[in-house]
């Protein structure tokens, strides 16, 4: 209730709760209905509406006194037979749009009751286009006319209710406050059971619809500007502003209001406008009307001059025009309170203004537009595309008609396609919730049901791999002008750069770029990107471990692409296919980028990843995309013969991590699963011997196999929590990458096996499956167990002898870290973890207190992981290993 | 000595709905007892149905009865709900 509101009577409000009981009943029963049965009621409604629409208009006239007869029997008709052609094939009921590519179905749910406030100036016309909207969406209305058009607006509900409910549509379907107060409507806006107010009326009405806290529809004022720009077809234009403009005595709010015309056709236009019967108004007349038909105090047009001809207004403002004049029109100089008839005027009174420019007359438009016509309608008449659009940029309109009348054409289906209204939402600059043409959507609540729909998966892998003893020998089948080769001191020194040199096709040009055996940083890459613009590299070759074939990737990326912007293209992302950053696909330069690995474990010889230092900033960047993956990859055992036992075992466990992480990541899919198994099986079988007997050439073989096999996994599955653990304690405390996984992995296996406390969304799973594909891997590795549980027990035990049998620590603390110097590091170590992108592809979404529980595992050491809950006790596995 | 008073049941004739309930209301005798109202052929309810319903539970509510419905399908107790009729009566499967 509003706050003055003066109270209503226990009769009063016993009237108005009967009001609302009869159409919740009513739209109760109503939703029962099907498609079929309301369009069995829409169309004798539509008929009945076109018969009576005559009869209305009559009644609306003369109890109105307010537009013309004939223009309102059109309105009537253009509101049930265009409105009809609008809705009768459109599905309002259960089902009403389905998208099977996308697995989404749309599905209507009527609101119930609606409140319906109509004008004064479209009496009739609105109610039969709200009464046919109701019944296509099953909803129940209660309509409250202006009180100056209640005769004409109920007898139109009345016609419209009895054709409704004798073609099957519930009693008490519609129905018309008999006479009405505002605090009936305030009442009735208020109501719990109303569920949607549509306030087709004046400012007053509108803002009393949006203030109730009500889901409302509501229509701001209008103010339409129309600019009529020099290149437009002029006889055209001047008849479409005639009929818009005198339609209905100017009523409909679209009507125009100010027409800016260019200089050099003022002229023409308005004697254009003479000879059609409009009476130009010289500078005292327009200051006559102004003072006439503007409220001075208000700056709002008089009520007694709505929906009047404009001969009668002629009269009022003391203006002598001849017989048969239909349109007035008002020279003005600016827009404002100084230019009384720059604002809405709802009778055939127009404003003009003449422009010197095109700009000058997009200006005046805005203002116009600005002038309490926000989000309404605006007219442009040219044949000037780029006025079109500079207009269409400029004004703030729901409606922006172009080379038609204002008023129909804002009513859709008559000039253009737009849909059919008699109701304009006019946006957030009208104090709406909405700018379109109020239509049988606002009258539904749209259920959207999606479907659960995987999303896309992939599996990315270097054009060609070659390995084996001696694959370096393939480098012959790329034949190149100028091929630099990267590596790193002590490879070139052993005599490695040698080999790959003589491998090369004869003819080709070889330069050696040697950068320090470490992480790259950004003056490296730099110095490596001159090297290839010097020698106008068509071929790079990265030979070494991780951090060259890294190096390489990135000097290949800026070489090609010198505008790439590492740091944003560094930026963090959760799906890499909806990144917002896109890798550059403009090259200056192309360059074929081999990679010969000569360590078994990071396989960045196969992944799209590459990692450097930011000295300056002191951090390290991670680059993430398919275009780094090198084109090329060779996996010659001979190059890691002679890998030292520490390298061997770290880089070994980096590669078991890989494997892991993959096989389990939310990521994973056959395609990975299969190389992740492989790999897992090739690393417990041959990292001891290669650890044992480095000169075991099958070992060395396999191992380095291995590595490129799970690096393929998880270039396209990514790994997991172990990783984000790792990567935090490696750096905080000076941990080569592979041993801290090495510390971290019988704990995280024993933390993804159990049941989650948060599950990682993920479409892709159908169930929670890390601990069966533990245990598929513990049946794969022959552990033996019977349950799974058991499985991921002996696969745990399985890992944790691996890793005594490799010599590595038992635990954090065996590596002289105290205590309290770990507790000190913790929240460091847990946030930087958290930050780190590894984990959101675990099966397992870690909790902070859990990464930090996993940290202290990993400090007390192997066999004193903390037994959880396991995640399905005591099953068989019979499952697929893929999911 | 306690007496059981078996519950007075009334199938809800589908075609009929409203003169069914109106009927029922007429046998409601003054004093409580229970009343179960079959809704199993019960297919789509109109609004006069509605109200007939509306007007038994108050005559229930005014008598000590209490009416149970038995039978109704997910669509009919969707329309009870949007009515606010659901909660004045109790539902058997």
């Amino acid at each position: 209730m509003p706050e003055n509101a003066a109270p209503l009577s226990e009769e009063r409000i016993a009237y108005l709760e009967g009001l609302v009981s009869q159409a919740r009943t009513a739209a109760a029963a109503f939703s029962q209905c099907t498609q079929e049965d309301v369009d069995r009621i829409v169309k004798p409604m539509v008929i009945a509406g076109l018969k009576q629409a005559q009869y209305l208009a009559r009644l609306a006239v003369e109890e109105t006194h307010i537009g013309v007869l004939e223009d309102k029997a059109l309105k009537n008709m253009v509101a049930t037979e265009f409105v009809y052609n609008y809705v009768k094939d459109k599905r309002t009921v259960g089902v009403i749009r389905e998208y099977p590519e996308r697995g989404l179905i749309e599905l209507a749910e009527p609101i119930g009751v609606i409140f319906s406030l109509t004008p004064i100036t479209n009496p009739t016309s609105t109610v039969l286009f709200k009464c046919i909207m109701a019944i296509k969406t099953r909803n129940a209305v209660i309509f409250s006319p202006h009180p100056s058009s209640w005769h004409c607006c109920s007898e139109a509900v009345r016609i419209m209710y009895e054709t409704a409910v004798k073609h099957g549509a519930p009693e008490g379907v519609f129905t018309c406050l008999e006479s009405h107060t505002l605090e009936d409507n305030a009442y009735l806006m208020h109501h719990k059971d109303v569920g949607l107010i549509d306030a087709t009326g004046g400012p007053g009405a509108v803002k009393a619809a949006y203030s109730s806290g009500k889901p409302a529809l509501g229509v701001g004022p209008g103010n339409t500007p129309v600019y009529l720009e020099k290149t437009a077809d002029l006889d055209m234009a001047v008849v479409d502003i005639i009929t818009s403009k005198t339609f209905d005595n100017g009523t409909i709010c679209a009507s125009e209001q100010t027409v800016v015309i260019d200089d050099e056709i003022y002229d023409r236009v308005l004697k254009k406008f003479a000879d059609l019967g409009t009476h130009i108004c010289n500078e005292k007349e327009t200051a006559q009307l102004g003072r006439t038909v503007i409220d001075p105090a208000t700056g709002f047009m008089q009520p007694m001059a709505v929906g009047q001809k404009a001969a009668d207004i002629a009269r009022f403002a003391g203006i002598s025009v001849k017989p048969g004049t239909k349109l007035l029109i008002a020279p003005i100089k600016g827009v404002g309170r100084e230019y009384p008839l720059s604002v809405e005027k709802l009778f055939p009174v127009l404003a003009v203004y003449r422009a010197k420019s095109a700009d000058e007359a997009l200006k005046v438009c805005v203002d116009v537009n600005r002038a309490g016509g926000l989000g309404h309608t605006a007219v442009v008449f040219s044949n000037n595309q780029e006025i079109i659009h500079r207009f269409g940029d400029v004004i703030n309109a729901g409606r922006i008609i172009v080379n038609s009348p204002g008023s129909i054409g804002a009513l859709g289906g008559v000039y253009n396609d737009m849909v059919p209204t008699f109701s304009f939402g006019c946006g957030t600059g009208g104090g709406n919730s909405t700018t379109d043409n109020i239509n049988v959507y606002h009258y539904l609540n749209i259920k959207r049901m999606a479907r659960r729909t995987p999303a896309h998966m992939w599996f990315r892998v270097p054009n060609q791999i070659y390995f084996n003893m001696n694959a370096v020998e393939n480098l012959r089948n790329f034949p190149s002008r100028s091929t630099v080769i990267i590596s790193n001191p002590p490879l070139e020194q052993i005599g490695h750069v040698d080999i790959v040199r003589r491998s090369l096709p004869p003819q080709t040009q070889v330069r050696v770029t040697i950068i320090p055996d470490a992480e790259p940083d950004i003056k490296i890459i730099a110095q490596g990107v001159e090297a290839l613009n010097f020698y106008k590299a068509d071929q790079i070759i990265a030979l070494g471990g991780g951090s060259v074939i890294d190096a390489a990737k990135i000097m290949k990326l800026k070489y090609e692409s010198p505008q790439a912007d590492l740091e944003e293209l560094a930026a963090p992302f959760l799906d890499i296919r909806k990144r917002v950053v896109q890798y550059p696909t403009e090259k200056v330069n192309h360059s074929r980028l081999i990679a010969i690995s000569t360590t078994s474990g990071t396989g960045s010889e196969v992944t799209p990843f590459a990692v450097m230092t930011d000295k300056e900033r002191g951090i390290k960047v991670t680059l993430a995309d398919y275009s780094l993956t090198p084109d090329v990859a060779i996996v010659d055992p001979q190059f890691v013969m002679s890998m030292p036992k520490g390298l061997t075992v770290d880089t070994g466990i980096d590669c078991l991590t890989h494997a892991l992480e993959a096989g389990v990541s939310i990521y994973a899919s056959p395609y990975t699963d299969s190389n992740a198994v492989q790999a897992v099986r090739l690393v417990f079988k041959y990292l001891p011997e290669a650890y044992e007997n480095p000169g075991d050439e099958e070992a060395r073989t396999m191992m380095h196999n291995a590595a490129c096999i799970a690096a393929i996994a998880f270039s396209n599955a990514s790994v997991g929590v172990n990783h984000a653990l790792a990567h935090s304690f490696g750096a905080r405390f000076g941990v080569a990458h592979g041993r801290a996984n090495a510390l971290m992995l019988p704990h995280v296996i024993a933390y993804n096996a159990a049941v989650p406390t948060k599950f990682m969304p993920s479409p892709n799973q159908r169930a929670y499956v890390a601990h069966k594909k533990y245990a598929m891997m513990a049946d794969l590795l022959g552990l033996g167990g019977h349950t799974v549980e058991e499985k991921v027990q002996k696969l745990i035990a399985a890992t944790e002898q691996l890793l005594d049998r490799l010599g590595v620590p038992r635990s954090i603390a065996e590596l002289g870290i105290s205590k309290e110097d770990f507790e000190r590091a913790m929240p460091e170590l847990t946030k930087n973890a958290f930050d780190d992108p590894s984990w959101r592809s675990n099966p397992r979404m870690p909790l902070i207190t859990e990464l930090a529980e996993l940290y202290w595992s990993a400090y007390r050491g192997r066999g004193t992981a903390k037994k959880e809950e396991p995640a399905v006790p005591k099953q068989q596995v019979k499952e697929e290993l893929c999911v | 000595m306690t007496t059981t008073i078996a519950p007075v049941c009334f199938a809800i004739d589908g075609e009929r709905v409203t003169q069914a309930l109106q009927s029922v209301r007429e046998k409601l005798d003054s004093g409580s007892g229970e009343l179960i109202l079959d809704f199993s052929a019960v297919h789509r309810i109109a609004p006069g149905a509605l109200r007939a319903l509306e007007a038994l539970a108050r005559v229930a509510d005014e008598n000590s009865f209490k009416i149970a419905l038995r039978g109704v399908n997910v669509e009919i107790y969707k329309v009870l709900k949007l009515a606010q009729l659901a909660g004045r009566f109790s539902f058997l499967s």
